[in-house]
């Protein structure tokens, strides 16, 4: 690709959008790098989309400007911005066959010789062969290059992409993450990815951006979320989370001490991003596959300076690459362990008695004000 | 037996085929007939006399003129506003919404001896002449609502984003309204002027009252028949028919060739 997509920069600075009083996205300030892979990720209804319409210019913001390229194009209709979609279900014109499809941006700019270009955008999606078909005669995945193919080919500063990947299956949406991750790096244009998918954004883009309620509730690289979330929606939305409710004893170095249930846990001071005080409550979050599982006969051989959780086995359940155990805890209900199926203990069934240990470095510090299941059912419904 | 069990579809297809077909050959039979009397309703003997001498009947090719012209006029004007109205009502949220779909889908379910007869007061008390114009005002009045239930289904079933998509792609609203929203309501156009154009046409009871002396095809078949039918009615009814049957096969053609070339 020998074209100039120097200069598109999104910055958003404060747009909102309300419909009568309810309001689908409270005022955002974002700034979306030149050339980054950039997942506005969260649940339906969290304003993502809307996020993304405004800046596409198809929905217009209550408030706020959006610049594209350090030029504020808040008040350009869609069709004078340099921006292009792939929208949600692809929306191909079903009336023209492929090679119109594809050549539609290029025509309504007036450009005369299209067929080098259409013909080499079309090799780039593999789908030279079907340049004659309607698009009714395509599988969704061929749908679905269609559409990337029609929108890239213009060249926009920055390609938006609604929920491209939802109509597709499991395995082919597997193999099309890699594909647009691919193009994206090929072609170095600014994406901007709408999903509701969490494993999708943190294996496509560079940056996420979790939305929920209309508002960003944090943003940063997908490993970076996962291991330091900032609010219980992000810990349960990214992943699962082991969520305890524990109180805050005193402090040693660069650790909190605290009390969870008679069981004493060590989080790092660094790691908690609430504000805490002695006799304080605070959520110490451990990750699943973070924590290790041992017999209760094993006790003594756990090495000193771990946290360390009493519980019994209620459930577990083998998916091949690990082993899933729900264990209960007086500490916790229901915790929620990974184990990797290296040596794979045979007396770990369910009612067993465990002692779960886990290095206090990967204990993370929320809020306890929050709700503690938000973001949970959302995976669900999702 | 099974052959029987298995043909039954078809069967039932052919005898419903049947039932609507037989009339128009019946027509078509006797448009080569030769009558001995005024009256067409009995076989006497092969003859093309008719079918050389179409317009041999005096006043028939003008009021099957007349009647052509009305009809075409008639879908032009109930085509361009009622697309325009079923936009109209399909997009936009308006004070009057409700009361205008009511009212618009009023002429189909009125009985249309009802609807005539007002109008011809209308008319009457406005002052308004009866001939051509009158009768033109009423074929578009009652095409109308056929026109916009054809359109607004059309539009209302259209995937909004495919015209998002065009703004998207550099596509002003003039050239998304032509590039990609008429070519797929088009569909729906075309039969509801299509069918604008058969009521027209074939209208006798709204034409009835509204025409004061002019007289158009159906009214002239009409007036016939009391004194005798030629068999030149055959001939032009015969004619409509052929006409009708070719344009849906080419239309038929069309299609399909379209669909094996892409």
């Amino acid at each position: 690709m020998t074209h100039d997509s120097s200069g598109g920069e999104v910055i958003l600075s404060g747009i909102s959008k309300r419909y009568g009083a309810f309001t689908a996205v409270h005022p955002l300030d974002l700034t979306i790098p030149q050339g980054s892979f950039f997942a506005l990720l969260g649940a339906s209804g969290c304003g993502k989309t809307t996020t993304l319409r405004m800046i596409a210019g198809l929905e217009d913001p209550s408030s706020g400007t959006v610049s594209l390229s350090g030029e504020d194009v808040t008040a350009l209709p869609p069709y004078k911005r340099p921006v292009n979609t792939v929208f949600q279900n692809y929306a191909l014109f079903p009336h023209l066959d492929i090679y119109e499809n594809v050549a539609f941006g290029l025509r309504r700019r007036g450009i005369k010789s299209v067929k080098k270009q259409v013909e080499d955008m079309l090799e780039l999606v593999e789908l030279g062969s079907m340049a004659r078909r309607k698009p009714n005669q395509l599988s969704g995945g061929q749908q679905q290059r269609v559409a990337v193919a029609r929108a890239l080919i213009n060249h926009p500063k920055v390609l938006l992409l609604d929920e491209p990947l939802g109509a597709l299956d499991l395995k082919l949406r597997r193999q099309m993450q890699l594909e647009l991750k691919r193009i994206q790096t090929e072609v170095g244009i600014t994406f901007v990815h709408v999903t509701h998918d969490q494993e999708e954004a943190m294996t496509m883009a560079d940056t996420v951006a979790v939305m929920n309620g209309g508002r960003v509730e944090q943003l940063g690289a997908p490993a970076d979320l996962y291991e330091n979330p900032g609010s219980t929606f992000v810990a349960n939305f990214l992943g699962t989370s082991n969520l305890i409710e524990a109180e805050v004893t005193g402090t040693s170095g660069d650790d909190l001490l605290l009390v969870a249930g008679g069981q004493k846990l060590a989080l790092p001071t660094a790691r908690c991003s609430a504000k805490t005080a002695v006799g304080g409550r605070v959520l110490a979050g451990v990750r699943p596959e973070k924590i290790s599982v041992a017999h209760r006969d094993d006790e003594d051989s756990i090495a000193d300076g771990r946290n360390r959780i009493p519980g019994r086995i209620v459930d577990s359940s083998f998916i091949g690459v690990s082993t899933q155990f729900v264990i209960d805890s007086p500490v916790c209900p229901e915790l929620e362990v990974f184990v990797q199926n290296v040596d794979r203990d045979s007396r770990l069934v369910p009612g067993a008695p465990v002692v779960l240990h886990w290095n206090p470095a990967h204990t993370f510090g929320l809020d306890a004000a929050q709700d503690i299941d938000a973001g949970v059912q959302e995976v669900e419904a999702a | 037996m099974r052959w029987i069990r298995k043909n039954l579809v078809v069967f039932a297809g052919v005898l419903c085929l049947a039932y609507l077909i037989l009339p128009n050959l019946v027509v078509m039979v006797f448009s080569f007939n030769k009558p001995n009397g005024r009256f067409n309703y009995e076989w006497t003997r092969f003859s093309t006399d008719a079918w050389e001498h179409p317009c041999d009947v005096a006043d028939m090719c003008g009021s099957l003129g007349l009647s052509l012209q009305i009809a075409l006029y008639a879908t032009i004007g109930a085509t361009v506003l009622g697309t325009m109205i079923a936009f109209a009502l399909a997009r936009y949220r308006f004070k009057a919404r409700g009361t205008t779909n009511m009212l618009i889908f009023l002429p189909m379910a009125m009985p249309e001896v009802v609807m005539a007869a007002s109008l011809g007061t209308l008319f009457l008390n406005m002052r308004v002449p009866f001939g051509f114009w009158t009768i033109l005002i009423a074929h578009i009045m009652f095409c109308l609502s056929f026109v916009v239930t054809a359109v607004k289904a059309r539009v209302m079933s259209m995937d909004p984003r495919l015209e998002q998509a065009a703004q998207d792609l550099y596509a002003s609203p003039l050239q998304t309204f032509l590039r990609v929203t008429l070519p797929l309501v088009a569909p729906g156009i075309a039969s509801g002027a299509l069918l604008s154009f058969a009521l027209s046409f074939d209208d006798f009871i709204i034409t009835n009252f509204n025409a004061g002396s002019t007289v158009t095809f159906p009214m002239f078949v009409w007036g016939s028949a009391q004194r005798g039918t030629p068999v030149q009615i055959n001939v032009i009814g015969t004619a409509m028919f052929v006409i009708a049957v070719l344009v849906v096969v080419a239309g038929q053609l069309l299609g399909s060739r379209r669909k094996a070339r892409a």
